[in-house]
């Protein structure tokens, strides 16, 4: 008897933590699209999520790509195949490293201090304070982060694949010889645009996933988590974990369906 | 101006306000004293809109705190201050642009009417020359006298006083309870005042309420509480009286 209550209790529990990210979600975006949004704010988080994941996004996209040329090169010259190295790794890129691994890079980087931040916010009674002055947190605290990590994240998973095409190049034309022309030719003749805009249409949702689980873990800190510096570190660890999850799970989803 | 009717809380199986009444005019500032743990701020939270009774009324101007939703609430919130026991304030701005904050965002003043208003309520506060500081780099009374200011920037009608001494040794705590009292002199607001500093506090209020075991146990101004022949009022105030000693 106590397993069945046990049981109810946790799927209860479930279905209320559930229905509380669904609001969030959808708050969250109502707010984005009714003014008045605070752009100053909006900036700021832009220049964070964006300007400051840079250099990240610029040796893991090398690096990936780089990785890329390397694989690349040694599968398809076992069949003779290495003239189509440049489509292999724009392609890879473009369609599903780009978009997954900038959007993981960007929730360890920016998701995670995001999380940290507006948790302690809530700890120290900071978000209270926002309400008790007549203020909407959302606009403060979620909007900014929603808007910038949906205009970020395009722009980052594009850098990334330039940077990783670049890194297959200098791999697989200045190491390992591949004709310079028959890298970017083939690769023009492979990639479609179709492909490019499947990329940006996952870094989007990618955007959305990162702002939505990083705002919410911090903004309920202390409701699931427990109170203090040990529920922001909570908070934020689960904020990165599920994340990372609902990008990879979500990122098979619309591969398998959408594209 | 602010009225609670019959207002039951509880958490869990923990019944921690039952059926709490009392009203506080226009302009009179009520301390709510009484043991930690029985339930003061949790009553103070339910003044602001931030939690919601079990059962029971808060009513402030004639309207029914549970009622309001939103815009509405939001505008009744735009007419209170409340002063956090922790201060609160935003620990990734200054001193100034904490203070400044309300005007800046609910107001259309212009930067330099602004800070013509800080500056006025930094100097009745103490804090000119700390300004600049943040949060982090002030002690514990000043955070407390730069959230007074912030509380008091729009000179509400309301103001909420969460342990505004907690923490603070008796001459800043004295310094904040002055504070207190000229700012209701200058602006005259309706208060409520959660607090142990007994029996200093008396100078300062206009009204007393003992809350032990959530019910109101006393209710009635300073000379009252002090001449009260109820036991458990008594041995409350002598404590913390002596303890002042």
């Amino acid at each position: 008897m106590d397993f069945v209550r046990t049981l109810g209790a946790e799927s209860l529990g479930l279905i209320h933590r559930l229905g509380r990210m669904g609001i969030f979600l959808v708050k969250g975006f109502a707010f984005c699209v009714s003014p008045p949004i605070k752009v100053a704010l909006v900036l700021k988080q832009i220049r964070f999520f964006g300007f400051q994941s840079l250099s990240v996004i610029f040796l893991t996209g090398a690096f990936t790509g780089m990785v890329l040329g390397f694989q690349g090169f040694n599968t398809l010259s076992r069949f003779g195949s290495d003239a189509f190295l440049g489509p292999m790794v724009g392609l890879s890129l473009i369609k599903e490293m780009g978009p997954v691994i900038s959007a993981l890079m960007v929730t360890g980087r920016a998701g995670s201090s995001v999380t940290a931040e507006i948790g302690i916010m809530r700890i120290s009674e900071q978000i209270d304070a926002l309400e008790l002055m007549g203020l909407n947190p959302y606009r403060y605290l979620i909007v900014p982060n929603i808007i910038a990590a949906l205009i970020s994240m395009p722009l980052l998973t594009a850098v990334f694949d330039v940077v990783g095409i670049f890194g297959g190049y200098l791999i697989g034309v200045k190491l390992l010889g591949v004709g310079s022309g028959v890298y970017f030719g083939e690769m023009i003749n492979y990639v479609e645009m179709r492909d490019v805009m499947e990329g940006l249409f996952k870094s989007l949702n990618f955007g959305v996933i990162i702002s939505w689980v990083c705002c919410f873990k911090g903004y309920y800190t202390g409701y699931d988590t427990g109170f203090g510096a040990e529920g922001v570190s909570k908070a934020t660890t689960q904020a990165v974990v599920l994340s990372s999850v609902l990008i990879l799970v979500w990122d098979y989803f619309m591969t398998s369906t959408l594209f | 101006m602010i009225r609670v009717q019959n207002l039951y809380k509880s958490f869990g199986k923990t019944e921690v306000l039952k059926g709490i009444s009392f009203e506080v005019v226009k302009g009179e500032i009520l301390a709510l004293i009484g043991r930690s743990g029985y339930g003061k701020s949790v009553l103070l939270k339910h003044l602001s809109g931030s939690l919601k009774a079990d059962r029971g009324e808060v009513f402030v101007d004639g309207r029914d705190l549970a009622s309001l939703k939103g815009r509405n609430l939001r505008e009744l919130r735009d007419r209170l201050g409340f002063l956090f026991q922790s201060g609160a304030l935003f620990d990734s701005m200054t001193i100034f642009e904490n203070v400044a904050f309300p005007l800046r965002e609910k107001t259309s003043l212009g930067e330099e009417d602004i800070r013509d208003r800080v500056m006025y309520e930094l100097d009745q506060v103490g804090l000119i020359g700390s300004e600049k500081k943040y949060p982090s780099q002030v002690s514990g009374g000043m955070v407390k006298r730069a959230a007074l200011a912030r509380a008091l920037i729009e000179e509400p009608e309301i103001m909420l006083f969460d342990e505004p001494t907690t923490g603070l040794d008796p001459l800043t705590g004295e310094a904040i309870l002055s504070l207190i009292h000229s700012c209701h002199e200058r602006v005259r607001f309706t208060g409520i005042i959660v607090t142990h500093e007994i029996p200093r506090i008396f100078a300062v209020v206009n009204k007393v309420a003992m809350l032990h075991d959530g019910v109101i146990l006393f209710e009635g101004s300073p000379e009252d509480i002090m001449s009260s022949e109820d036991p458990l009022v008594q041995s409350f105030i002598s404590v913390g009286s002596g303890v002042k000693r």
